[in-house]
């Protein structure tokens, strides 16, 4: 019979490819829910996996929706590897966006390069802000950096909300809870015209790329996944333990503000309650996906955004509700967990 | 006469024959007309989206047009994504119902300008961008007159979710029409800064019942409010929708609205190439508004002069924000003899006298 056996050492192989079958499974699932729910399965996944990108804007749709799960993903990353667990991304990004818009609110009228600089900086800022309660209270009281930070979330939404009502509402949009639009001056330039492709997924890139130097190559970065491991043994070294939450806090938290501000400062162009679409919450899955890899969430980011892009796909033209991209999203994460039994675990065949 | 009834026949069943294609070659063509709709949450079986989805179909009968839709479409970034990909496949008309897709749709507009927008709820307009809008206040004044009718207790309450104008002229709108029949009539608002939130919704008509509340309405879009009251033994109006079925006993009548009949004249003035962009804002009189069937409770007295206000509404003689309109403050918002006017009534920002809680 068949019988899971635990491996000596777990599985270099089976982390890699755990992702990859978790994907493989996702299609197969899909496709036998598009049977079931008696549509041809081969058309729907064309329309779910194929149709969106049939174009320059759709291509460019998905690296749009994309960038915000990259750059929230990579901070995020750099904290799990130390086993920080930094929750609340969502409500670090909602005010990154709030204090960005600020000061595109402040500039509104101006013109100038140094707008949009200050409005980046405002937002990372912003983004590090909010995570630094959690950060000071774990480091100081010891609290639980999970409860404190997702806690948060909710704090930030309703601190938008009583925002976009209050202080930052629009004086001539008839009470309707949102900003002014922004001026061209607080707007992130287009990367390809015809899209809505802006600078942000240059950011995002470029964070990729500095969240692997510091993961791989830095000493600080070797700390950090050496604390995440063996946590005693960091001790024993002598690493801060207390520096590493730190950091592990404010790179998810301002990589997050960034990707707030980027899509205030982009595709919205003002600043709303419906500012959030819980990329933060999306991000962690996207990590957990891509191994805490840099290359795996740039290629989970684009699989996240391809499944929101089907997802609408799939409503416009095979009149499926819309809850069948969580539903794709809820396979791949199931189908992950299930595959990662491998790594630690193996099949064998015993007889008798 | 054997042979010439043949004959007669024939002919008949000839010109049938090609009157029927010509029929189907027109309706035909209409099948080829689609016609997008933008949802801001899940169709559900009652609310603000069911009542557009229900106009939706109605359109669909009247014109024999193809209607898509997408459903929970978040008032941000994505919405403009999905109205643009109704308009590159040649939709004729987009309808957006929901008021955060007032941005996105005016970009998307720009880009298409063959293509007909139309916006509820919003207050901008483009060249090929209309708006729509319902006078639900009108229906929420006789509500109110009922509730002053009824209530024992003479404390009202509201749930509502956001302070815009429009929940602001519903909630004044409702204790206007209470205390143009019971001046001792006072209305509880409690706000849950949330447009559907089921559990907050039976949370705070709780608090309210708890207050002494009789009469509980809502400016939600659950049925949360209606059960929580059919509970409690207490009345409830819905709101949207019919929602006699959350609350048999309870449920009293509810200000809906209607958007079939409008749908139907905006796809087939686009048809007929004559489509403008309007700023569109019914009530009574363009049939958007109307009260979901009464209680039988409810005395025949009170019914019939229901029925009469609702004739009022129709013809324009009655105006639920007709002067005085004193707010909260004791200041005069309207004097004596005039009413409210629309671009006064889009401002909203305050409560009339006899609303006891404070924004």
């Amino acid at each position: 019979m068949l019988r899971l056996e635990p491996r000596a050492q777990p599985s270099q192989l089976m982390s890699y490819a755990s992702p990859l079958l978790a994907i493989v499974l996702m299609l197969i699932g899909g496709l036998i829910l598009f049977s079931a729910l008696g549509k041809d399965p081969v058309e729907g996944f064309r329309i779910f996996f194929i149709s969106p990108l049939s174009d320059i804007y759709g291509v460019g749709e998905l690296f749009l929706k994309a960038t915000p799960l990259m750059l929230i993903a990579i901070g995020l990353a750099v904290g799990f590897r130390a086993n920080i667990w930094n929750i609340g991304a969502e409500g670090q990004y909602i005010m990154g966006g709030v204090a960005g818009s600020a000061v595109a609110l402040y500039f509104y009228e101006s013109e100038g390069p140094h707008i949009l600089f200050l409005m980046i900086v405002a937002g990372s800022v912003g983004g590090m802000l909010w995570a630094s309660i959690p950060a000071f209270l774990k480091t100081r009281f010891n609290t639980n950096e999970i409860l404190v930070s997702l806690m948060l979330v909710y704090v930030a939404q309703l601190a938008v909300s009583w925002l976009v009502h209050g202080p930052m509402m629009d004086p001539d949009g008839f009470n309707f809870p949102q900003s002014r639009m922004f001026e061209e001056s607080a707007i992130l330039p287009i990367l390809i015209k015809g899209t809505r492709l802006n600078a942000a997924f240059l950011f995002a890139l470029s964070a990729l790329v500095v969240g692997y130097i510091f993961m791989y190559r830095s000493f600080l970065g070797f700390q950090m996944q050496v604390a995440g491991n063996a946590k005693n043994a960091a001790r024993y070294a002598g690493f801060s333990a207390k520096r590493m939450v730190w950091i592990g806090l404010l790179s998810g938290g301002g990589m997050a503000g960034i990707a707030g501000i980027s899509e205030v400062a982009g595709p919205m162009g003002q600043i709303t309650e419906h500012i959030s679409s819980n990329y933060g919450f999306a991000a962690i899955i996207v990590a957990f996906v891509a191994r805490l890899n840099p290359i795996g969430i740039f290629f989970a980011s684009l699989l996240m955004a391809l499944l929101y892009l089907g997802g609408e796909q799939a409503q416009q033209y095979m009149n499926l509700p819309s809850s069948i991209s969580n539903v794709f999203q809820g396979m791949l994460l199931m189908f992950l967990l299930g595959s990662d039994v491998f790594i630690n675990y193996r099949l064998t065949w015993k007889r008798g | 006469m054997v042979i010439e009834n043949k004959l007669v026949k024939k002919l008949a069943t000839t010109t049938l024959i090609v009157l029927a294609s010509l029929f189907s070659a027109t309706s035909m063509a209409a099948q080829d007309i689609t016609i997008g709709f933008v949802y801001v949450s899940p169709i559900g079986d009652a609310g603000w989206t069911y009542q557009h989805d229900l106009g939706r179909l109605e359109m669909e009968k009247n014109t024999g047009v193809t209607t898509k839709y997408v459903e929970n479409v978040p008032e941000g970034p994505d919405a403009e994504r999905v109205i643009r990909e109704m308009a590159k496949r040649g939709d004729k008309v987009i309808f957006a119902t929901s008021f955060g897709y007032m941005n996105p749709m005016l970009k998307v507009s720009k880009q298409f300008p063959d293509t007909a927008f139309v916006h509820a709820t919003g207050y901008k307009m483009g060249k090929n961008m209309g708006l729509y809008n319902a006078r639900f206040y009108e229906g929420r004044y006789l509500t109110g007159v009922i509730a002053g009718e009824v209530t024992k207790s003479n404390v009202l309450g509201y749930v509502a979710a956001f302070p815009i104008p429009e929940v602001l002229q519903g909630i004044n709108a409702f204790i206007q029409g209470a205390r143009s029949v019971n001046p001792k009539a006072e209305l509880r608002v409690i706000w849950v800064n949330s447009w559907f939130d089921p559990g907050k919704e039976r949370q705070a008509s709780m608090t309210l019942m708890s207050q002494g509340a009789d009469v509980i309405t809502h400016h939600t879009d659950s049925t949360a409010v209606v059960q929580a009251a059919e509970e409690r033994g207490k009345y409830a109006f819905g709101y949207h929708s019919d929602m006699s079925k959350y609350g048999s006993t309870a449920h009293l009548t509810a200000a809906t609205h209607h958007w079939g009949n409008y749908y139907t004249k905006v796809v087939k003035a686009a048809i007929a190439g004559n489509w403008k962009p309007e700023n569109v804002w019914g009530g009574y009189k363009e049939g958007m508004i109307k009260l979901a069937p009464l209680n039988p409770s409810l005395p025949a007295e009170l019914r019939n002069r229901i029925a009469s206000m609702e004739k009022q509404l129709t013809a324009g003689t009655l105006h639920p924000f007709a002067g005085p309109v004193v707010d909260q403050d004791g200041k005069i918002r309207v004097v004596a003899g005039e009413t409210m006017s629309d671009g006064d009534l889009s401002g909203m920002d305050y409560y009339v006298e006899g609303v006891v809680s404070k924004l």
